[in-house]
């Protein structure tokens, strides 16, 4: 089967050309570059995404920190994230890489804070 | 009764046994209403304003063009005519009493054609007839020099000097502001539901409770049919003629030198170029009749419309200039303003029909009503002390920078910028609401901040923080202007 | 009057990058003026990734990004960073006033770089007509109520061009557990990235409308509907294809222009060592190249101060 596809790695955006058989990605083309196929293959195979949100701030310069997992985590447990970031409260200063949430749901993936906030 | 108005009847009655007897109850908040109310207020009266929207100047009042009209454009046998034309002394006055700037930029009625030069003769002669004073037809010659971007095509223009510009929101805010200071009750979001009369006394039954009045003054823009209807007078009905009219950017402010008009049709004075207080141009308005009295939608065709009838009086105007766009709704009931007690229900007064030239009319208008009632038998006694001046509110935009900067020197918030296009400070929008903005677009008619060429995109988050806390509510609680018009839905965390 | 030998206007990533690019090439007084309460720009609230990956090869998110540059400039003592600081007046002169809270200041540059960033079009400036009830947003505001303050916008969501912004806010409103109702899009193709189609419209299943347009708001207080129709070719609303959509929120996404005011009140003129950088220069897809822009403005300002 052919299936065409975006590449979202970077704002080129290639509109990729994927053969599957079975749900394993045989052949990919139009991409300009590497990442273009492994994207290919983890899209069809087990796709993932960076997830990127807000925690609230307690007594701090922000009321909101923006923060993202450190990591892609699958596509389809992002909603289930994102319940767990809602329930969560930061009440001391932070800078950028700081770990709010270790191994979040247990996807060996972390939730870091991604600005500075005093 | 209706069980409704019997409910509240109860409620109140169960508040409050002693319900207090206003002298005059004025119903509506826009310019009608607080002339009045402004005017009666020298006097020992009892007075209330009773307005259904969450402020003042939140129905035809918002969506006036700001003219100051000299009296050029109604005959001289009309109530219109004659009210404009006193009305245009009168407002002078009091915007210096009250501190509301007033330009007096003039206007030109402009002629395209030897036919409309024709007609300008017989336009003068009646505004002569008024009492319109330094009238003058100029020649192109004159318009080259004085209103040098005006079509080529313009060959003639009648030239009147008393035309001014004025913010109409403004002017309501300040007449209220200065009511109040003198003792005037002002009931917002008070909508009037029924009006009684078992004895001599009225009593309006409203959704904020009852209230009771020896004199009862319709001034309900857009409403009055139905308020003169409740009180037993179905004589007139209001319709409600659209007017769509566009802003355009700041940096056109040097667009015109005055108001620009085309000749007059029968239904309304043609699509203007107009100079605002703000220094923002606008161009329109249309004149639409419409049946729907909360019908306040601009449509593509009046865009079309007033974007040709501008660039034939200035061809340089651009589609690119307009910033923003809205549609106001004329209270038109008839050819003339309607202003009469109602011998049938003694006591009450209608000021309906109140359309252009209202703004200019206003205080002449009060000045009638206050006649009428004196007329009725309403005593009026001086009162020892009335204020009749009002501290100016300071607006960054229109002052120099050595002024800006002494100000910022008294209090540091004058330099603390919320709205960049308009250049209003922080120190401005507290002040608006320590004035009595309670909802953004209060806050927006007082100072101009999200008024400009971003729409409040940069400025509507710091706003809605300042007015939460000068009011000491959610930020999900703050409107645009009123109940049910909250900016937000809620919070993403609670 | 203060006097300063460079002064940049805006303190994003073009301003940021300008000022330490200047420093690099050898500016020693240098004044870096932003009208927020922080460095940074509008990436603060872009949280979202897909920042850096040319200029530091790796995927990071705006406040990231943002904060890379913030770091470094803390370090160098030659940036003077004025927070607060709203520039109301350029002359040809390179005198700029400025306010800030308790002060107006004059300062006479030798050299000025503007870099004022951009400003989102209005719903005004594509005239859609109806009513203007509470809950019309700009894409901007919208991401800034909802990142930076935590607040919600709307529930029911239709969004009107496909920008990034408007793009990018499709996936966060969704992620907040609102409903997207449709974006719809007056061109065949989408204005943004193609990357943010997938990753924000077609992940999450939203109605994508090509050749679709907005043609009435209604709502007295709130939004409630808007009518849609399909357009032709010269995007006029074709005849019998209008249908409704109820929503609580309409949010704009149309397009950046350069933000210009202040530039504009030279008149034109041309003013030797007053440079322009970044968005207000012209709209980038992507910070990046803002900051490549800006840095080469750093270089040739200091460049010319050297001259003088």
């Amino acid at each position: 089967m052919i299936k065409k596809i975006t590449c979202i790695e970077c704002p080129k955006g290639c509109g990729l050309e994927l053969d599957i058989e079975n749900c394993h990605v045989i052949k990919v083309s139009g991409n300009k570059c590497p990442k273009g196929e492994k994207y290919a293959i983890a899209e069809i195979e087990d796709p993932v995404r960076i997830l990127t949100s807000t925690v609230a701030a307690q007594g701090l310069s922000l009321k909101m920190v923006p923060v993202r997992t450190d990591k892609p985590i699958p596509k389809s447990r992002m909603r289930e994230v994102m319940k767990e970031i809602k329930k969560l409260k930061i009440s001391k200063p932070q800078l950028p890489g700081d770990i709010v949430l270790k191994n979040i749901l247990g996807l060996n993936v972390d939730l870091i804070v991604t600005r500075n906030v005093c | 009764m209706s069980t409704f108005a019997k409910k509240l009847l109860i409620v109140c009655l169960d508040r409050d046994l002693t319900l207090p007897i206003y002298d005059v109850i004025i119903i509506g908040g826009g310019i009608v209403g607080t002339s009045i109310a402004r005017e009666l207020s020298r006097y020992k009266l009892n007075i209330a304003i009773l307005e259904k929207e969450a402020e003042p100047a939140f129905g035809v009042s918002k969506s006036n063009s700001g003219i100051i009209h000299p009296g050029t454009q109604n005959p001289p046998s009309s109530l219109k005519g004659r009210l404009c034309v006193q009305g245009n002394i009168l407002t002078r006055k009091i915007a210096r009493e009250l501190g509301v700037d007033l330009q007096e930029t003039g206007e030109l009625i402009v002629a395209f054609s030897e036919e409309e030069a024709g007609r300008l003769e017989a336009i003068k002669k009646n505004a002569v007839l008024l009492g319109v004073p330094g009238l003058k037809i100029v020649g192109r010659s004159w318009l080259k020099v004085n209103e040098p971007n005006l079509s080529p095509e313009a060959i003639a223009a009648l030239y009147a000097p008393t035309a001014g510009i004025i913010s109409p929101y403004r002017m309501v805010y300040a007449l209220s502001e200065n009511a109040a200071k003198n003792d005037v009750g002002i009931y917002t979001l008070t909508e009037v539901k029924q009006i009684q009369r078992p004895k001599a006394i009225f009593e309006v039954v409203t959704t904020k409770g009852m209230f009771q009045t020896k004199y009862l003054i319709n001034a309900a823009g857009l409403f009055a049919d139905r308020i003169s209807q409740m009180a037993g007078i179905d004589d007139f009905k209001i319709m409600p003629r659209k007017g769509e009219e566009f802003l355009l950017d700041k940096k056109r402010e040097h667009l015109s030198n005055h108001l620009l008009f085309p000749l007059p049709s029968a239904t309304s004075k043609g699509i203007l170029v107009i100079k605002t207080a703000d220094g923002n141009p606008m161009i329109g308005p249309t004149a639409e009749d419409t049946d729907d009295n909360e019908d306040t939608a601009t449509s593509d065709e009046g865009f079309k419309k007033v974007l040709l009838a501008a660039r034939r009086m200035i061809p340089s105007i651009s589609e690119a200039d307009i910033i923003a766009y809205f549609a106001g709704l004329r209270p038109v009931a008839g050819d003339d303003f309607i202003i009469r007690h109602e011998d049938k229900v003694p006591g009450f007064i209608n000021v309906a029909g109140i359309q252009s030239p209202g703004l200019t009319a206003a205080p002449a208008i009060a000045l009638m009503v206050a006649g009428i009632l004196k007329e009725q038998g309403l005593a009026f006694k001086k009162k020892l002390l009335f204020h009749g001046r009002r501290q100016k509110s300071v607006h960054l935009f229109a002052l120099t920078f050595s002024k800006t900067s002494k100000l910022i020197k008294k209090d540091a918030s004058y330099g603390d910028i919320v709205c960049r296009c308009e250049m209003v400070s922080a120190k401005e929008v507290k002040d608006a609401i320590r004035r009595g903005a309670s909802t953004m677009d209060g806050i927006k008619f007082r100072t101009r901040a999200q008024a400009g060429r971003c729409h409040g995109s940069f400025c509507t988050t710091r706003i809605m923080k300042i007015l939460a806390e000068e009011k000491n509510k959610a930020l999900t609680a703050v409107t645009k202007k009123g109940s049910g018009s909250e900016i937000v839905k809620g919070e993403t965390r609670s | 009057m203060i006097k300063r030998d460079l002064v940049i206007v805006g303190g994003g990533p073009a301003g940021m990058a300008a000022a330490i690019s200047a420093h690099e090439n050898g500016s020693k007084d240098i004044l870096l003026l932003e009208r927020d309460q922080y460095l940074g720009g509008i990436l603060n609230q872009c949280i979202h990734t897909g920042f850096g990956l040319e200029y530091f090869k790796e995927v990071l998110t705006g406040p990231e990004y943002a904060s890379r540059f913030i770091e470094k400039i803390k370090d160098i003592p030659n940036i003077e960073v004025s927070l607060k600081s709203f520039v109301v007046k350029l002359t040809t002169g390179k005198e700029l006033t400025f306010l800030k809270p308790g002060c107006l200041t004059q300062v006479r540059a030798k050299a000025i770089i503007m870099a004022t960033g951009c400003r989102e079009k209005t719903r005004e400036m594509v005239h859609i007509a109806g009513f203007r009830p509470a809950g019309i947003f700009s894409a901007g505001l919208a991401q800034k109520l909802i990142n930076i303050e935590g607040l919600l916008p709307g529930k029911e969501v239709v969004i009107v061009g496909s920008g990034d912004i408007g793009l990018i806010m499709a996936r966060r409103f969704r992620l907040e557990g609102a409903s997207v109702k449709a974006v719809i899009e007056i061109k065949k193709t989408s204005r943004g990235l193609i990357r943010n189609v997938a990753q924000c419209i077609e992940d999450f299943d939203i109605p994508f409308y090509l050749s679709h347009k907005i043609t009435k708001i209604y709502g007295k207080d709130r939004v409630e509907k808007v009518s849609v129709s399909r357009v032709d070719d010269a995007f006029n609303a074709i005849l019998g294809s209008e249908f409704d959509i109820a929503c609580d929120t309409v949010l704009i996404s149309v397009g950046l222009i350069p933000e210009n005011e202040l530039l504009e009140m030279t008149r034109g003129a041309s003013v030797p060592g007053l440079f322009v950088c970044g968005n207000s220069l012209k709209v980038y897809d992507v910070v990046d190249s803002v900051t490549k822009d800006s840095i080469e403005a750093g270089r040739v300002a200091a460049e010319y101060l050297k001259g003088l």
